[in-house]
């Protein structure tokens, strides 16, 4: 238990060694063990630290590496308090869950990199696996650290990680220009989340979880009033949007699919976006004080996961489906919390980080079988060259569609129920975008798997190879199907010879991933099915202050809740139902459907304008801005500096001539005065002795006349 | 007629000017060194008399290194001007300007 600090620190190890030996000296295969060996390592410690955990009655765990920050004198609300900050990590059911999830979804997607990344040349590769390695050691830093600040050392440090990683082609502008539009937006979330540690500290004087947590549980509930806990919970919230991507920061999410998929799967799915959420869900007691907060909380989370799930309809990029489908369950993640079930909202992440990462895997199989096409038009029939992934797929979609018994019906069920004993309405919308999340993801398997190969041919090298990515933007399509492309991204010139099953390693962990889709759900089957709901007792330790529980009598409404899922899993069914008909049945009714609404089609194609909106305004208004600024800069800053310097120049010059007619005026008239002089008086030295004495009898007879009349004339 | 220091005091002045004459008009070096030489004898009948006179042996002490003082200055001044005639051919004062500018 002691060696906790161990998980994050072994895929460290890993990234180091991949980092500072690998790129120039590893062999692929090298590369590979050093990450998948580190991650594996950290996957047994969790798990074994997890056992350990459920063998004890106090389930928290708090182990302090070394002091951080010694104590620094600070101001806070309650007089001077000292800011320390240990480097501790803690285990809890909470953070055990998450560096459960962190290791084993990690473990299996670097297993699956190893296939995947196969194609890239041998020093991106240990790149590639540096960054992925790095990325679980900020991930599990986050996830174990124990106070507000080791947890942002980690918060930052994944952004750092999804802007390399979303990069790491980093020759294609569209790839740097997404790291770039991630790193930015996420910046403004950061903002906020380090404003709201910083009013932590001066309210409690500690950023300690756990002292926080008890000092707030003594503070009245602000209800109907916004005092500072609203204002801290507000803070960290920006935080949670910025990194979870909900609305008005979601739009580094989608765009982030650049980056290789597993990338996706680990980071832009089961991991790193969930880390708002788990942010939220850590700090309950905090949120709980703050319904308005909270209130705030749910309604973004629902809007966003009804906008998300609406742009995710239209979408024909398999990823970007898959990235707004995303958006879209962090919505719902953000929607639990937000109507206080942080169990329920905690229990969704996880079984979304299974099928989500399951997913996105089953996808980027996909595309390494087409040849790294993205565009879901350009594909079907999938099923017939790979039965595997369809089956795997056909399971994270039926999960995350809501299809008991899989694992989404359970956790969304729960978000579903608890939000409509908060608010109907809430749980209107939640509902809809239920029915639409089942829709887009069974017209993505349709599209995929189903109905005729509408790709290009193979064989003869009539088609060589495809662009790495086609950004499906408004359905463009950048590269017409056997147009003969040349030589690929990558130099990787193998001859396509068609759709094909992945490899083992790739199949293997989605074969994995789909096991856990289905049965990650029975850890919470809620008492109305006759079961425990064992997630939601084992996690309420970690949202409730101090060892007392709080055994409120949950009174339960059986009926509503039978009601409520069998109306959903009625609204899932229907939708695939309804996709089915319209993608396999008659593909030409969702044509027609397209262009009798195609003001909608293309309002829903384009996102919303969303991204053209920030365009005009944040984007061209700060680029303005510092235009703006920049002119200011150029005549104002500059043209003081110049100026001071034209200045400087024109007093030079005013001394200089000063110097050179007045000063040096007089030291030349000096020496005229004193040429001329000697030129005239030379005269009386005429080297004639006698002159002298001549001259020197008139002095004697001069001094001795001027004696004489003294003497004479000045007595009188 | 008794001769009084004045008389002695005249002589002197006359020698004197007759020697400072000599010396700022004549040409000849060796007429000017006879002329400075009649100066410093002015000052030595001068000081003889006015020993004398005053009963105190140091003027006369003093007439004895005046009389040094002019045979060595006679003797450096001969030796300079042998060389300087062995140079120029003249002992003639106007043509001593070489030490000028």
């Amino acid at each position: 238990m002691d060696l906790i600090w161990l998980i994050p620190v072994l895929p460290g190890v890993g990234a180091a060694l991949n980092g500072i030996f690998g790129v120039r000296y590893f062999s692929k295969q090298t590369a590979a063990a050093i990450a998948c060996g580190t991650m594996g390592g950290a996957l047994l410690l969790s798990l074994y630290a997890f056992v350990l955990l459920l063998g004890q009655e106090h389930r928290e765990h708090v182990v302090t590496l070394f002091d951080w920050i010694p104590p620094i004198a600070l101001e806070t609300a309650s007089g001077i308090g000292a800011f320390e900050v240990p480097w501790a990590f803690r285990l809890d059911p909470l953070s055990g869950m998450m560096s459960l999830i962190v290791t084993g979804i990690g473990f299996l997607i670097h297993v699956y990199s190893v296939a995947y990344m196969d194609h890239e040349p041998r020093g991106g590769y240990a790149r590639f696996f540096c960054y992925l390695n790095l990325f679980c050691f900020f991930m599990l830093t986050l996830v174990l650290g124990s106070t507000f600040l080791v947890m942002f050392v980690g918060w930052e440090g994944v952004g750092l990680c999804s802007y390399l990683l979303i990069g790491y082609w980093y020759h294609k502008k569209s790839a740097a220009d997404a790291g770039k539009k991630a790193f930015v937006v996420n910046r403004i979330g950061d903002f906020g989340f380090i404003l709201g540690i910083f009013l932590v500290f001066f309210t409690f004087g500690t950023l300690d979880f756990r002292a926080v947590a008890e000092a707030a549980a003594e503070m009245p509930v602000e209800t109907g009033a916004f005092g500072v806990l609203s204002l801290i919970c507000l803070l960290l919230f920006v935080g949670a949007v910025g990194k979870s991507a909900q609305i008005p920061l979601y739009v580094w999410l989608p765009d982030a699919m650049e980056g290789p998929t597993p990338v996706s799967a680990l980071i832009h799915a089961a991991t790193m976006v969930t880390a708002g959420v788990y942010m939220v869900a850590r700090n309950a007691v905090l949120f709980e004080h703050a319904p308005e907060v909270m209130f705030i909380v749910a309604v973004i989370g629902v809007l966003t996961a009804l906008m998300a799930a609406t742009i995710g309809l239209v979408q024909t990029d398999i990823k970007r489906v898959l990235a707004y489908s995303t958006v879209s369950q962090l919505g719902y993640m953000f929607l639990a919390t937000g109507v206080g079930a942080f169990a329920a909202g905690a229990f969704h992440l996880m079984t979304h980080a299974f099928f989500k990462a399951l997913l996105f895997l089953g996808s980027g199989s996909v595309i390494h079988a087409m040849n790294e096409e993205q565009d879901m038009r350009k594909m079907g029939a999938m099923r017939l060259y790979m039965p595997v992934t369809f089956m795997t797929m056909g399971i994270g979609t039926l999960a995350i569609a809501g299809i008991p018994p899989f694992s989404g019906f359970f956790s969304k069920d729960e978000i579903l129920y608890r939000t409509f004993l908060e608010s109907p309405w809430l749980w209107g919308l939640a509902a809809v975008t239920a029915g639409m999340t089942a829709f887009y993801m069974a017209r993505l398997m349709f599209m995929t798997f189903y109905g005729e190969y509408r790709g290009p041919a193979w064989g003869g090298g009539a088609y060589a190879g495809a662009q790495h990515e086609s950004p499906a933007d408004g359905g463009h399509d950048v590269h017409g199907g056997g147009d003969g492309h040349g030589a690929h991204d990558d130099g990787h010139g193998h001859a396509w010879h068609g759709p094909h099953e992945s490899p083992k390693m790739m199949t293997l962990p989605l074969q994995i991933l789909a096991i856990g889709a289905i049965i990650a759900g029975f850890v919470g089957v809620p008492a109305a099915l006759g079961g425990y709901n064992w997630i939601e007792h084992f996690l309420e330790p970690s949202f409730v202050a101090g060892a007392a529980h709080a055994a409120e009598a949950e009174e339960h409404h059986y009926e509503i809740e039978w009601a409520l899922m069998a109306l959903s899993v009625l609204l899932a069914a229907g939708a695939i139902a309804l996709a089915y008909r319209l993608y396999v049945r008659r593909p030409e009714e969702s044509e027609r459907l397209a262009s009798d609404f195609a003001g909608a089609h293309r309002v829903l194609t384009n996102k919303y304008y969303v991204d053209e909106l920030y365009d005009a305004t944040a984007v061209k208004g700060t680029m303005g801005g510092a235009r703006g600024l920049w002119t200011v800069d150029r005549n104002v800053v500059d043209g003081a500096v110049n100026g001071t310097g034209w200045t400087t120049r024109a007093s030079a010059w005013v001394s200089h001539v000063i110097d050179k007619y007045v000063v040096d005026g007089l030291v030349n008239l000096v020496g005229r005065i004193c040429a001329e002089g000697s030129y005239r008086f030379r005269h009386a030295q005429t080297g004639l002795i006698q002159n002298y004495a001549f001259a020197a009898l008139f002095g004697v007879f001069a001094f001795v006349t001027l004696y004489i009349a003294v003497r004479y004339f000045g007595q009188q | 007629m008794e001769i009084t220091p004045a008389h002695y005091t005249v002589l002197s002045a006359a020698l004197f000017s007759i020697g400072v004459i000599g010396v700022l008009v004549r040409r000849n070096v060796i007429i000017i060194f006879m002329a400075i030489e009649l100066m410093l004898n002015a000052v030595n009948i001068n000081l003889v008399a006015h020993a004398r006179y005053l009963e105190n042996l140091a003027g006369q002490v003093f007439v004895v290194f005046v009389i040094a003082v002019a045979a060595a200055e006679a003797a450096v001044g001969l030796g300079i001007l042998l060389a300087f005639f062995r140079n120029k051919e003249t002992v003639n004062i106007d043509e001593m300007n070489i030490m000028r500018w």
